[in-house]
């Protein structure tokens, strides 16, 4: 058997009327396969995003690490969530102790927000310069979103010692417990996209990552939006909207 | 990456010269293991198939844990003051009992199956991704294992196994068994939610060429539909079970009613998983015997695209319905409202498929072999369990009943009756798939006939009980308290526990099958089924790359029309059988893959899946342990991402078109 | 003959050929925007943040709240729709995504709805 074999006589147009019952799917298109489409006559169809390197043929054309990030990220949803709904509902109780009103400082927010909110931008510009193989570009912007998202956490930790120490503990009331756990919850997520943004640029520097490296800055970058978007829902629930 | 390479001069068959498996080289990192044989190729395997047979056995241990904790359960109530249990062990028992059969049988059972046959049912060569997978089964083991572990380190978790909160908080529950049951969870459920993107995306993207989404067999459909219901279910109690936990071991008042906590909102979070929960239970058997009936009754299934779309349908009805278990948890009239009739929705799709199996059966030549007659059982007695759960749906009905043993009754009835029948039915219409063997049909019909007496005298008097007031949770029942007359409380209760042994014996000769078969047994022909779908076009059990070549499918039922050719005219369909089984597979063998490629094992799924234990122990222990786990976790997660591989692990093994893929496999940046 | 998997073989990459009959969809993965619009649609949203700041400090009445929510979905799906790339990308990672969102906005709700929260 040469392996310089080309055709596969396996790879046949299908017959639609190929002894099929009424009983049964005829030529298997229907509505469930124009939303997840499916190559009937044996080709693939390549998702476009990296003319070098491997093409990834799969069913859907559509590489599978993407879509495991969103998937990832819609089962994320329901998880942030649950906390943003714990705290929505616990905001108002904390009983005697201090209380939002008392403590927020939006000057001190807005501004770490706006880093988190510019890192989403640098991260794009990461992609972007990924996508050129422009390796030094790609490690510029990656470095710049890593350190903007420490920015960011770093000012989330000043304003929970600040807040500690004006009176508001983690077990001081719901309000408290609410507000902790779900900031908190982000916080480590940030945490861990900066450990993967740092990762990715050691990966990249010693040729290590595997595959289309602009896809896998990629994941990484809809991981690192995504935590973005959840601070968006969160400084306007948590912070903006009075209590 | 393994390639698996045949010397060029012999010919691809069935005892034609060894396959030899060459593992990837290495970097100079760690190399990756490259045994085949001993426990080493278990351990590191990332083989779907081998991890689906460590998950059935895994599950089918917990199912004998799960069970002992049953009968002790039943042991207890057989008789008037039973004192084989404490209050305390009572509590524990029937926690821990809950939880082991659901989370830890069930839930993994399931899992197997969907491991080993749905790469297979579409044609692929293994899943999306190899060591999330090997990933996902370590970790339920780990898991299991450690929430187990807690029989010995305190006492097991003793709240329900719904954990109802400040009930389960420290003051109530003071034990560590809460924690163990916490933590436990939150590991087990990383593993299913691994599983889940993973599944997804095998099914989406690993089709083989002609495999649209309708002509896919319908176990790989209810497999899907279950994973997106656990993909969005299993954050929902991860939230609630952080919230617990943290309220448990530091500090946090989620449910502190004096600081103004409610406690609904555990029962919120905890339904809002649990509903879906209970579709992710019995989706998969429906999934199964929607493949046994039509095989068994020589007719295609009725209605193909109704049960899809029917099956679909549950699985988002299913979110609106959670509720339900809240009726008589003071919810408010507009609520209970609102949660009944979208419950009452909920059984038409679920009626839906009751119809299209009975339809596939009316009017086919029925075989009544093992499987058929255990995926007829579950017909029956998943229709009873639904009857008592449209009960139910009817709020007021429902305030009677709830917390009673006629809600025992349903749940079993729709849980045992539906979930454990359709997997015994799996097991023995894919046993000789996976193991080359057939299970005895003689120790099978003993089987099956054991449990369904034993499943019907155990949980039938309990819909009987329920209604004369006996409460769930009850750890002992009095003379004085069983009633007046022959047909009391104490009369049904012993029915029940003598129930409970037929059942037993029932399982115990489903092992004493599997072990006859294992040791007396002669190889099971090709298709001893003469069976519909994909899997069966492969060897028995598959080799390791499961295709000789992926096959190009034209129709729904592949395999079957491959056998058969329709000779009918007009619209008269007749078959003739043109070609076995064994005609089928030889065709595939004469046009086999030259080279194929498959993913090496690796040491860091079981290494990563370790670290969560480890720091498990460490919340309820000693935080430097989870230091060390947290260290382990990282150096695990780092040496997965930095491990050798001559290709993407994701990106192996696309449909064939004659060895021009694997060329292109080999080009890579 | 045996395919040479080593990783010291230098391939040269640019020569992908496809295998017949391939389809290369272009619509899958479109560009996208240019990074100046990236920088432009980012100014956009700091200038949207602003005014969210703002509006929070205003005494408007009962249309604060909605106001506010209403920037907030503006600026959680611009991200979404530009900078995860999904306008342009394959509608299914769209319906993946959604369908997370919109359950979890579904029963959370709900579930907020059951404590009279929004009363």
């Amino acid at each position: 058997m040469s392996d310089t074999t080309i055709t596969d006589p396996g790879v046949t147009e299908p017959d639609p009327d190929d002894g099929a019952t009424l009983d049964e799917a005829t030529d298997g298109t229907t509505l469930v396969d124009e939303v997840i489409p499916t190559a009937t006559d044996g080709s693939r169809s390549d998702d476009g995003l990296d003319h070098l390197g491997l093409a990834h043929h799969t069913s859907t054309g559509l590489s599978n690490t993407k879509l495991g990030m969103w998937l990832f990220l819609g089962s994320e949803c329901l998880m942030f969530g649950g906390l943003i709904a714990t705290y929505m509902l616990y905001r108002n109780r904390q009983g005697d102790a201090i209380g939002p009103d008392q403590l927020w400082d939006i000057p001190f927010t807005s501004a770490s927000s706006f880093c988190l909110l510019m890192s989403s931008l640098t991260m794009v510009l990461a992609v972007s310069a990924a996508k050129r193989h422009d390796d030094r570009n790609t490690r510029l912007w990656l470095i710049t979103t890593a350190s903007l998202g420490g920015l960011f956490v770093a000012g989330q930790v000043y304003e929970f010692t600040t807040f500690y120490r004006e009176g508001l503990g983690y077990t001081t009331s719901l309000f408290g417990s609410s507000f902790y756990t779900l900031t908190g919850f982000h916080g480590v997520h940030v945490s861990v996209g900066i450990m993967m943004l740092m990762a990715l640029m050691f990966m990249l520097s010693r040729n290590k990552v595997a595959g289309d490296k602009a896809e896998t800055v990629e994941m990484i970058g809809l991981y690192w939006h995504f935590v973005d978007i959840v601070w968006i829902i969160i400084f306007t629930l948590v912070y903006l909207i009075p209590a | 990456m393994a390639i698996i390479e045949r010397p060029v001069d012999a010919p691809a068959t069935d005892g034609g010269p060894a396959v030899v498996a060459t593992p990837s080289s290495s970097f100079g990192y760690l190399r990756r293991p490259v045994q085949t044989k001993g426990w080493r190729s278990w351990a590191f395997s990332v083989d779907h198939k081998k991890i689906g047979i460590m998950y059935g056995v895994t599950a089918m241990v917990f199912f004998i844990v799960g069970g002992l904790e049953a009968s002790l359960i039943r042991a207890q109530l057989a008789r008037p003051e039973g004192h084989i249990l404490s209050a305390d062990k009572y509590n524990q028992m029937f926690t821990m009992h809950a939880t082991t059969m659901v989370f830890l049988f069930v839930m993994p059972m399931a899992a197997a199956f969907a491991n080993y046959m749905i790469p297979l049912q579409i044609g692929a060569r293994d899943v999306a991704f190899p060591r999330l997978n090997a990933f996902s089964f370590w970790t339920f083991l780990f898991g299991g294992i450690f929430i187990n572990t807690s029989w010995f380190l305190g006492g097991g978790a003793d709240g329900g196994w719904f954990m109802y909160a400040p009930n389960s908080t420290t003051p109530f529950s003071p034990s560590d068994g809460v924690n163990f049951w916490t933590l436990g969870l939150l590991i087990t459920g990383v593993a299913s939610l691994a599983g889940a993107v993973n599944l997804i995306v095998t099914v989406l993207n690993m089709r083989a060429p002609g495999m649209t989404m309708m002509r896919m067999p319908i176990f790989t459909w209810m497999g899907l539909v279950t994973q997106f219901l656990l993909l969005f279910a299993m954050p929902v109690i991860t939230v609630a079970l952080f919230l617990l936990l943290f309220q448990r071991n530091y500090g946090a008042t989620f449910f502190s009613v004096q600081d103004g906590a409610d406690p609904l909102l555990w029962q919120h979070l905890f339904w809002i998983f649990g509903h879906p929960e209970v579709y992710i239970i019995v989706l998969p058997a429906f999934g199964i015997v929607s493949e046994v009936l039509p095989v068994f009754s020589r007719k295609p299934l009725f209605g193909y695209p109704f049960v899809v779309f029917s099956g679909a349908a549950i699985g988002f009805l299913g979110w609106g319905v959670w509720a339900h278990h809240m009726f008589a948890s003071g919810l408010g009239p507009i609520s209970v409202s609102v949660f009944a009739v979208a419950t009452m929705a909920i059984a038409i799709p679920t009626g839906v498929k009751i119809i299209n199996w009975t339809l596939t059966m009316w009017g086919g030549k029925l075989y009544f072999s093992t499987a058929m007659l255990f995926a007829i059982g579950l017909i029956i007695e998943f229709t009873i369990g639904g009857l008592s759960g449209v009960t139910h749906s009817v709020a007021p009905s429902d305030t009677q009943q709830t917390d009673t043993y006629y809600i025992v009754a349903h749940f079993h009835y729709v849980i045992f009756g539906g979930g454990v029948l359709g997997l015994f039915a799996g097991m023995y219409y894919w046993w000789p798939k996976v193991f080359g063997k057939l299970l005895s049909e003689t120790i099978g019909k003993w089987n099956f006939w054991f449990m369904i007496v034993g499943m019907n005298m155990t949980f039938g008097p309990m819909h009987i009980l329920g209604l004369q007031g006996q409460p769930r949770r009850m750890y002992i029942w009095t003379e004085q308290r069983a009633g007046e007359g022959f047909f009391n409380l104490a009369f049904w209760n012993l029915v029940s526990s003598i129930g409970t042994v037929v059942l037993v014996t029932g399982v115990f000769l489903f092992l004493v099958n599997v072990w006859h078969t294992t040791r007396k047994a002669p190889p099971a022909p090709a298709d001893p089924w003469d069976a519909r779908s994909l899997e069966w076009i492969t060897s028995s059990p598959p080799k390791e790359y499961n295709f000789e070549r992926t096959p190009t499918v034209h129709a729904l039922d592949e395999f079957f029309h491959r056998k058969y050719e329709d000779v009918g005219t007009g619209d008269q369909h007749e078959y003739k059988k043109v070609a076995t089984g064994e005609d089928v597979i030889a065709e595939e063998v004469a046009h086999a893959d030259a080279h194929i490629h498959l993913p090496s094992p690796s040491y860091w799924p079981i290494m990563l899946a370790l670290a969560l234990p480890i720091m498990a122990y460490g919340v309820i222990y000693h935080t430097l342990l989870i230091v060390a786990g947290a260290a382990l976790l990282i150096g695990s997660v780092f040496g997965w991402a930095l491990e050798p591989s001559t290709a993407p692990e994701s990106d192996f093994d696309p449909p064939s078109d004659g060895g021009e893929t694997s060329k292109e496999l080999a080009v890579h940046v | 003959m045996t395919i040479d998997t080593s990783p010291a073989e230098a391939h040269d990459s640019s020569h992908h050929s496809s295998p017949p009959g391939t389809i290369h969809t272009e619509g899958g993965t479109h560009e996208g925007a240019s990074d100046f619009t990236y920088v432009k649609i980012a100014l956009a949203l700091m200038v949207l943040t602003g005014a969210e700041i703002a509006v929070s400090y205003m005494d408007i009445g009962k249309a604060q709240v909605p106001l506010l929510l209403v920037m907030m979905a503006v600026k959680f799906f611009t991200v979404v729709l530009y900078f995860m790339h999904l306008k342009y990308d394959n509608v299914l990672f769209k319906r993946l995504f959604y369908s997370g969102l919109f359950l979890a906005l579904f029963v959370y709700i709900v579930a907020l709805l059951t404590f009279h929260f929004f009363e």
